[in-house]
């Protein structure tokens, strides 16, 4: 505040000397002396009015600070803020709940958008479990099923030798078929042949009013819904003795042609409401709800009306929707905090435990992007077959599958699984040609950040974008581009550097333990120096989990 | 027509292995016309359409007008000294031709120089030719008086590439700025032909105490027998005596003398604002450095911050000046500052340079606001160097890592204190 103060201050006063000087040059000679006594004079009269206002600022801040209502995010200077006046009003349906504004960030807008309808038509006969989605567990897990087995949904099908209480279930009913192994004999994923009609292990829930942490923990070990839960830092699975600071949950997905989750909630309220509960069981801290304010209707009563949870909005582009910069906003992760995380569908799989005594693992799953011949929203299970997915959907054969979105997801053949954590299948075309000349005059629009292209020009245009690098890889050279798109207070390229150096100090401090690879994609798509910022990002997050 | 090309290049395509200085030369020619067909691997998979390439030439684009002027006020500076064409568009074609003439071979052996080591030592790491010389290579003709000695422009080039750049590792990598480094070598290895009056007007020898055009070589001679076909106006024998009232001085060494009276005594605020005054041979005209500057800002390429510290730090300066007014040249309009030498071209051109400027945004502030300040110090208060941008710039550069440190320095302490206060 102290510093801002200044700038303010020392600008006016600069160009009041400037105008002075002006005006006085003419006639140098004569007023010399004058005016420079005018001018130490004014300079005067301006350190005390910075004094008085300095002071009547601090005094406002410190008396908010005592009553707890600056952390409510309202502006308690004397100054407005940049963004209050830049800003647009605050949505009607807010109803005095704090907002963030984020200034920063980018939306790739994309073709191949899936209109919110459901096509029930699709659906997928096999389902896969794929231990690699897993941080942090080892490739060859221990296997409680082989194949032939017939399972239940939320039957054991393996565990870690390491964890061995963390059960990783079946996500539906039926026969193993298959369980592929890669290289040194790592279990790829463990493939079932779903049934006609879902069968369910029976689960009898404890009743959250009367357990204790301890027996409800040991509930969710067991019923395989544990691992749905993310632990920040790191982005892995909570150890089952681990007692989270915060929850924290996003309820919207900003990443470009996410799903949206507004209307995938529809009609699972009940279930999303008693996962927050159980939740809100499971850390002494809060459990926090990070809401859309982009729009100029609420979002979902299901998350407006979510009871037991501190709710707050975010508005903003791209990444403004990763839980990751909603908690660095909220209340960030400090050295030795640990928060948990989870999706919405996680959510309220993990209610649906609860309500119906069942491990349901449906996933409302969007299938997008501008090589589908229909993008559609599907009802499906937890890994679902993507070429079951897909079938006769595609437009051509040279296309890219990935499961997620194109910032975050993971290349998958088309025999390929629906990844553990994903909703979304987005399929673009592959880049892999030559352009004459296409980094001076490339033949189409593509999505960029670059006012070097015209999309700048053109706000509401989407665009077809391709797996091509447009460029080769080059040392960093440019700067002040990562910033440009990550809204926190944080210094991506440094941080970079210093994980390349193996800097640890130097890491921590510049807050590798606040990111994870969502949080830096938007700034590895914008490097002009085509950087995998995701990968040395995840190198540091080893370095500093092995270290711990 | 793109089919054909790619198969004709194919088919020249030499041995990596036998020929590794000709395959890279071979690759930095290939990526230039067709950019490749590689694809994203893990991480994200799709990629911004911007590259390092498209970056630099827009940079160089931005210089063209600069280029272009250089060229004619070569000439007109030339014409002007013996009292010739005294109209802007007087014997154009003569002040034209004669300004490529001593551009294009400056031009020529900067980028056959440099682009050679740098092919060099690219094939000697095994990666790509990378794209920092574009710019550098646009600009060092840019910094150089008109008059260079070729074998002096190579060695520069030479020293700055290799001492500057490759010892640290290559594009990306330098601590100060190549194409300055260029010139500061030739300021202190060879100061009599980059410094002084003598040297700013092009194509003037002293004749018994006398300056007197030098005689137009085979080149010129060569143009004449065009002009006179067309029947032109042609360069002559050369020997024309310079008029009366010329003196080579450049603004700021007039300034130092005497102060803006005897500065407007020779130049008219008016030719300095329009760059018809000796100097660098693209520093000189103001609206066409400016409107680079909308240019790059424009495009987000370089960093308006740093331009515009930059200014408030030349005026900041400029009125301290004037407010001390012990020297003449203090005395001069703190805003007219902006008119004489090089400041505009430096900041825009030269400080920008994202390798060695601040790289974080509050560094930029202060790195060009320091920039600003001491090269107006070094212009006003230091007879033995009559601009100071060169030398502030490279000082800045030396010290950007440091701002940086204290202000990621700040970002850890915010953090840590933020931990403190949460552990409460």
């Amino acid at each position: 505040m102290m510093k801002s103060g200044i700038i303010k201050l020392v600008l006016p006063a600069f160009l009041l000397l400037a105008q002075i000087g002006h005006a006085q040059t003419p006639a140098p000679e004569k007023s010399d002396s004058n005016w420079f006594v005018y001018g130490l004079a004014a300079i005067a009269l301006l350190i005390v009015i910075y004094i008085i206002v300095q002071v009547s600022e601090n005094l406002m801040a410190i008396e908010a600070k005592r009553l707890g209502a600056d952390k409510s995010g309202a502006n308690f200077s004397l100054f407005p803020q940049m963004r209050e006046l830049i800003d647009s009003k605050r949505p009607a349906y807010l109803s005095g709940q704090p907002l963030f504004s984020l200034r920063r960030g980018f939306d790739i807008k994309l073709e191949g958008e899936a209109p919110t309808q459901i096509n029930s038509k699709v659906k997928s006969t096999t389902y896969a479990l794929t231990p690699a989605n897993f941080r942090g567990i080892f490739p060859i897990p221990k296997m409680e099923v082989e194949v032939g087995s017939i399972v239940k949904a939320g039957d054991p099908l393996f565990h870690d030798k390491s964890q061995p209480d963390i059960k990783y279930a079946a996500p539906v009913s039926g026969e193993i078929v298959a369980i592929n192994r890669g290289e040194k004999r790592a279990i790829k994923e463990v493939v079932i042949l779903a049934d006609m009609d879902m069968k369910y292990r029976e689960f009898k829930a404890p009743d959250l009013g009367k357990c204790t942490r301890e027996e409800l923990v040991a509930f969710l070990l067991d019923s395989g819904v544990w691992p749905m839960i993310r632990q920040r830092p790191f982005d892995v699975t909570p150890a089952p003795g681990d007692e989270p600071r915060d929850i924290f949950i996003s309820t919207f997905d900003t990443a470009p042609l996410a799903p949206d989750l507004n209307f995938v909630v529809e009609g699972r309220g009940e279930a999303f409401q008693k996962g927050l509960d159980v939740l809100g069981k499971l850390t002494a801290g809060k459990v926090y709800l990070g809401l859309d304010a982009r729009g100029d209707n609420a979002p979902s009563a299901v998350f407006t009306q979510a009871a037991g949870v501190e709710k707050y909005w975010f508005r903003g582009k791209h990444p403004a929707g990763n839980v990751g910069i909603q908690i660095h906003h909220i209340k960030p992760i400090n050295t030795g905090d640990k928060v948990w995380v989870m999706g919405v569908q996680e959510v309220i799989t993990l209610g649906t435990l609860f309500t119906e005594g069942r491990f349901d693992t449906t996933r409302v799953v969007a299938l997008a992007g501008a090589e589908l011949e229909t993008p559609q929203y599907v009802k499906t299970y937890l890994g679902a077959s993507l070429s079951d997915l897909l079938k006769g959907n595609l437009k051509g054969k040279h296309v890219r599958i990935i499961s997620g979105d194109v910032l975050t997801g993971e290349h998958k053949a088309e025999s390929g699984f629906l990844n553990y954590w994903d909703d979304q299948v987005t399929v673009i075309e592959e880049g892999d040609y030559f352009e004459l000349f296409g980094w001076l005059i490339p033949g189409s629009l593509r999505p960029t950040l670059s006012r070097t292209y015209p999309n700048f020009l053109m706000p509401g245009a989407k665009f077809r974008a391709d797996s091509n690098t447009h460029g080769e890889k080059r040392a960093f050279v440019v700067t002040g581009q990562y910033e440009q798109v990550l809204p926190m207070d944080l210094y991506p390229q440094h941080l970079m550097k210093a994980i390349l150096a193996g800097n640890f100090e130097k890491m921590e401090g510049l807050g590798i333990l606040e990111l994870s690879e969502e949080d830096i994609a938007l700034c590895e798509f914008a490097c002009t120096s085509k950087q995998p910022l995701q990968h040395i990002l995840r190198q540091g997050l080893d370095m500093m989990r092995e270290q711990s | 027509m793109k089919k054909a090309l790619l198969h004709f290049f194919e088919r020249i395509e030499p041995d990596k292995k036998k020929s590794p200085l000709l395959h890279t030369a071979y690759d930095a020619f290939f990526t230039f016309a067709f950019t490749p067909k590689t694809v994203t691997t893990d991480g994200v998979h799709i990629r911004d359409g911007i590259d390092l390439k498209r970056t630099m030439v827009y940079v160089v684009l931005a210089l063209q007008l600069c280029y272009l002027f250089g060229a004619y006020n070569i000439g007109y500076q030339h014409f002007h000294a013996i009292g010739q064409y005294p109209g802007l568009l007087d014997g154009l074609h003569l002040k034209l031709v004669y300004g490529l003439i001593k551009i294009l071979p400056i031009f020529i052996v900067t980028h056959v120089v440099g682009l050679g080591i740098e092919f060099y030592y690219a094939s000697r790491k095994g990666h790509g030719v990378e794209e920092g010389f574009l710019v550098t290579g646009a600009l060092i003709p840019l910094l150089m008086p008109p008059d260079i000695p070729m074998w002096i422009l190579a060695f520069a080039v030479a020293f700055a590439v290799i001492i500057g750049k490759e010892a640290f590792g290559g594009t990306g990598m330098n601590i100060v700025n190549i194409a300055l480094l260029a010139r500061v070598f030739v300021f202190f290895a060879y100061p009599t032909y980059i410094a002084g009056d003598e040297v700013w007007v092009s194509g003037l020898e002293k004749v018994n105490g006398v300056y007197q055009t030098a005689a137009y070589g085979g080149v010129y001679q060569f143009f004449d027998g065009i002009f006179n076909a067309w029947g032109w106006d042609t360069f002559g024998a050369g020997g024309a005596a310079v008029i009366d009232a010329y003196t080579g001085a450049t603004p700021l060494a007039l300034g130092y003398q005497g102060g803006w009276e005897k500065i407007v005594a020779t130049y008219s605020v008016s030719d300095m604002w329009w760059g018809f005054i000796p100097g660098s041979i693209g520093e000189t005209s103001k609206p066409l450095i400016i409107l680079g500057a909308l240019f790059l800002i424009g495009t987000g390429i370089a960093s308006w911050r740093i331009m515009v510290a930059g200014v408030f730090g030349v005026a900041f300066t400029g009125l301290l000046f004037n407010a001390w007014g012990m020297t003449p040249f203090m005395e001069v309009p703190w805003y007219y500052h902006f008119y004489m030498g090089s400041f505009l071209f430096a900041i825009v051109f030269m400080a920008t340079d994202p390798v060695t400027a601040s790289s974080t945004n509050r560094g930029k502030w202060i790195y060009g606001f320091f920039i600003g300040v001491i090269g107006l110090v070094i212009r006003v208060m230091n007879p033995a160097y009559p601009e100071g941008w060169m030398l502030a710039i490279l000082l800045l550069n030396v010290f950007a890592p440091l701002i940086d440190h204290y202000i990621l320095e700040g970002n850890m302490k915010r953090r840590a204190r933020r931990a403190k206060a949460a552990a409460q």
